[in-house]
């Protein structure tokens, strides 16, 4: 690969770095800082994905297209369109405990998928929508910048809430939910609160990335993608920590991109599918961090908390 | 009339495979108390070890049961032992991620293995019966019928047998069955033995109704979840109940909604039993 | 010889000591019953001996051998049975059922063991196909009893085997605790009924955040006015 190829390709490569650390970071949201187990990414996703390339595309006979909206607007309208969604599903879900909610979320992404995939008047079904273009005719570059600030601006948000008193309340009830709800707070109210934020970054993501790559379909949403590298991300940067979810995505979409220089390199005879083997070795390397180190790179910093036990 | 009681027969065949996965998913979820994601791969792993069998030997499907339900059996239990035993006393949470990988780790297999196109058994068209005015193929009956003796079987494991009855007994009071004497190890492994062997069966029921694809597994996890919870967890009476009511109400609901959105119903009786009554129809035990 | 003897326990969970130097001794025929204000230890005494709180510091013996930090499994198949406070059954299994597990970790027959519960326990041989999970409290604790004393043992821990239950059936309780120590088991329970539990009792232990404060016969102790004020309510 030669220079310009190889900045070519780096540009790709850290936007898509970036629009998963959106995701990580909404998850942290979600687990790291509440621990609620959404394996649901890809719905939330998904929705954000569509919602913006519905409403950013030019008319179109096969789809419900035309609204022709800028950039931003589009933006704006997956977390208005996510909203209602993720209220509904957090309210259902809220008391649930964790491994019924990880069942129940992962249960919404795959009727969100189905709804994409059957719904063909509005979603073109399988085919799904192209000519999702960038704003302001931008290239990678000028896109990894929109990116990067949105990178920055999310974290911002959620480092502030993390510090926040509203984030403590989050993380007691992680820690300690009898004692949280002992001490006088509505614990299902703060989880609704933080199944809703996190769905929207999640959302958000969606969108950034149906414009980066410029096409989105129901195949893009399928858990791996959107649920389990987010996941493998979160756990590797180390939960609870916002730059470690970052960090995360970076250091795994690197893993992801060279098992794919790998599959390349070893014969086809021996790993069957290229793709099937850069899952599995994936799901290796997350089954190793589990056993050997499950707080990730950059474990949680805990500020003290008052009265807490240890 | 004729189109409902036609679906339920079709019904109670997908509810039989269904049972089959949920009594496995329901025990380790009673004894391990944890949601096992992988369990949906192994009903996968099952139906392609019995394909290698079956072209391999060129022996009949039946005859590779027994075969796929073993290496499957061992399977399960060697993962445990690998990955599930080291992380199962760090955090139960930590334990879903876990089979979550797992669960991908086995689909890439199958597919690095088999290939990801369509598979099936045996070509060829069957010819179904006709009684009346309903159709029944031979495969059918003979899945209803082994899936019944499986499922006796399990029955007779769980209150004839030491191991049995301790199994139930971990799964109703984990502390006691350690105050008690009863070793906790070796329950966890004859679960995941029992369970990885009736989610073979089950995927091999399943590859001879239809077909084998790396994803058929997972296609029915929500379907098996649903069946548990409304089964309650960890009475796999219960589960064999909330398999033949799910089963059926998938089948049924194509009456009146696009057949594609059958999870979608299996999603919804699992959330209005998580809303209403999350202990379950036969109260569970987490 | 004592059956059980417990020195210089220090123990508790997450590394905060809930007993600090407990002593204990139990002979071979006695009933001792381990009393004291909530909070004072004394469960977390028992679940020591049995291996099931780490213990820190302090040597078990039983029959003369170390049994410190042993897991449950081996104190089973020693001869030591221990019955919880609460979910001391298997619900959803039958009462025969939960009686048979209890001899789960001995080899051999059960049937004669079985016998010899049901003398204790005539009412659990009638009800030996009901699920444990459906029966009153008085009857959950006879199969309780029942299923700790399958495994034969020589030391039966009691864990406040009357909480919760009428006047008639605590009565009944003691009863039977003195019925099955006349067969030569040695019992250790704690109570909150301690004027009753002290009065069938041939010695108690006061204990109080963790430490011993008195120890004497049953009859002595009920007599100290100093335990009665302070520990048995006036």
């Amino acid at each position: 690969m030669d220079l310009a190829g190889l900045l070519a390709y780096g540009l790709f490569f850290l936007n898509l770095v970036g629009i998963y650390a959106i995701m990580a970071l909404g998850l942290n949201m979600q687990w790291g800082m509440t621990g609620q187990f959404n394996i649901g990414i890809a719905g939330f996703f998904a929705v954000g994905a569509y919602t913006s390339a519905i409403l950013t595309t030019g008319p179109s006979p096969t789809w419900l297209g035309g609204f022709d909206l800028p950039f931003l607007l589009g933006l704006a309208a997956t977390v208005l369109v996510c909203l209602p969604i993720a209220w509904l599903v957090g309210r259902i879900t809220a008391r649930l405990r964790t491994d019924y909610l990880a069942i129940a979320t992962i249960g919404i992404a795959e009727i969100i998928r189905l709804f994409f995939l059957n719904e063909g008047w509005l979603t073109n079904g399988v085919r799904g929508i192209p000519g999702i273009e960038k704003p302001l005719g931008t290239g990678n570059g000028g896109y990894l910048l929109i990116v990067t600030a949105f990178v920055a601006l999310i974290w911002l948000l959620v480092e502030m809430a993390r510090r926040s008193p509203w984030g403590r309340v989050l993380r007691a009830i992680r820690d300690n939910e009898p004692a949280t709800a002992a001490a006088g707070k509505d614990i299902a109210r703060f989880r609704l609160q933080a199944f809703v934020v996190g769905s929207c970054i999640m959302a958000l993501a969606g969108g950034l990335y149906a414009h980066f790559v410029g096409f989105v379909s129901p195949e893009a949403f399928r858990p791996l993608y959107g649920t389990f590298l987010v996941w493998v991300m979160l756990i590797a940067g180390g939960s609870g920590n916002n730059l470690g979810a970052i960090l995360g995505a970076l250091v795994v979409w690197l893993i992801w991109s060279s098992t794919e220089m790998l599959a390349g390199v070893l014969p086809t005879d021996l790993i069957g599918s290229e793709s099937a083997f850069r899952v599995f070795l994936i799901g290796v390397l997350l089954q190793i961090i589990l056993v050997s180190r499950p707080q990730g790179m950059l474990p949680e910093r805990r500020p003290p908390m008052p009265g807490e036990p240890r | 009339m004729v189109e409902v009681i036609q679906l339920l027969i079709n019904g109670i065949l997908l509810g039989s495979i269904l049972a089959l996965g949920a009594v496995g998913a329901t025990m380790i979820f009673g004894v391990l108390r944890f949601a096992h994601f992988a369990h949906g791969d192994f009903m996968a792993v099952g139906a392609y070890f019995a394909l290698s069998v079956v072209t391999v030997f060129n022996l009949p499907v039946l005859a590779a049961l027994p075969v796929a339900m073993a290496a499957t059996a061992g399977l399960a239990v060697a993962i445990d032992q690998l990955v599930y035993r080291r992380i199962r006393r760090v955090q139960p949470v930590i334990l879903l991620i876990s089979s979550f990988a797992t669960a991908l780790v086995l689909r890439s297999l199958i597919q690095m293995i088999w290939g990801s196109s369509n598979q099936v058994y045996q070509t060829g068209i069957q010819l179904p019966w006709r009684i009346g005015p309903f159709t029944l193929k031979p495969d059918h009956l003979l899945i209803f019928l082994a899936a019944t003796g499986l499922v006796i079987t399990v029955h007779l494991f769980l209150t004839r047998t030491r191991l049995g009855k301790a199994m139930r007994a971990m799964s109703d009071n984990m502390n006691l069955a350690l105050i008690t004497g009863i070793p906790a190890d070796r329950v966890i492994m004859a679960t995941w033995a029992i369970g990885g062997a009736l989610a073979a069966a089950a995927g091999v029921f399943l590859g001879m109704d239809t077909r084998l694809h790396p994803v058929m597994g997972w296609t029915l996890l929500l379907p098996i979840f649903a069946a548990t919870i409304l089964g309650g967890i960890g009475r796999p009476y219960g589960a064999i109940f909330g398999g033949l009511v799910i089963g059926c109400a998938m089948e049924l609901s194509t009456l009146i909604i696009p057949g594609s959105y059958k999870p979608a119903v299996a999603f919804a009786i699992m959330v209005a039993t998580l809303v209403f009554r999350p202990q379950g129809i036969i109260k569970g035990t987490v | 010889m004592s059956l059980l003897d417990a020195q210089g326990l220090y123990a508790g969970y997450g590394g905060v000591d809930i007993l600090r130097n407990t002593h204990l001794r139990l002979g071979a025929d006695e009933i001792v019953v381990i009393v004291g204000p909530n909070g004072a230890g004394k469960s977390t005494a028992m679940k020591a001996v049995f291996g099931l709180v780490p213990i820190r510091e302090g040597r078990v013996h039983y029959q003369g051998e170390d049994i410190t930090n042993r897991p449950p499994e081996r104190m089973v198949t020693r001869g030591i049975a221990y019955v919880p406070q609460e979910a001391n059954v298997f619900p959803s299994l039958s009462v025969l059922e939960n009686l048979e597990l209890g001899a789960y970790a001995l080899r051999g027959d059960h049937r004669p063991r079985l016998e010899k519960v049901f003398e204790i326990f005539p009412r659990l041989k009638e009800r030996r196909n009901q699920q444990a999970g459906v029966m009153s409290g008085g009857e959950r604790q006879m199969v309780a009893m029942g299923r700790a004393l399958m495994v034969e043992p020589r030391l039966l821990m009691l864990d406040e085997p009357t909480a919760g239950l009428s006047p008639r059936l605590i009565d009944e309780t003691f009863e039977r605790i003195r019925e099955v120590n006349q067969l030569g088991i040695g019992v250790l329970m704690v109570e909150q009924n301690a004027r009753q539990a002290l009065a069938i009792a041939d010695r108690g232990y006061v204990l109080a955040t963790g430490e011993n404060r008195y120890e004497d016969t049953g009859p002595a102790l009920l007599a100290n006015p100093e335990v009665a004020e302070m520990f048995l309510g006036g």
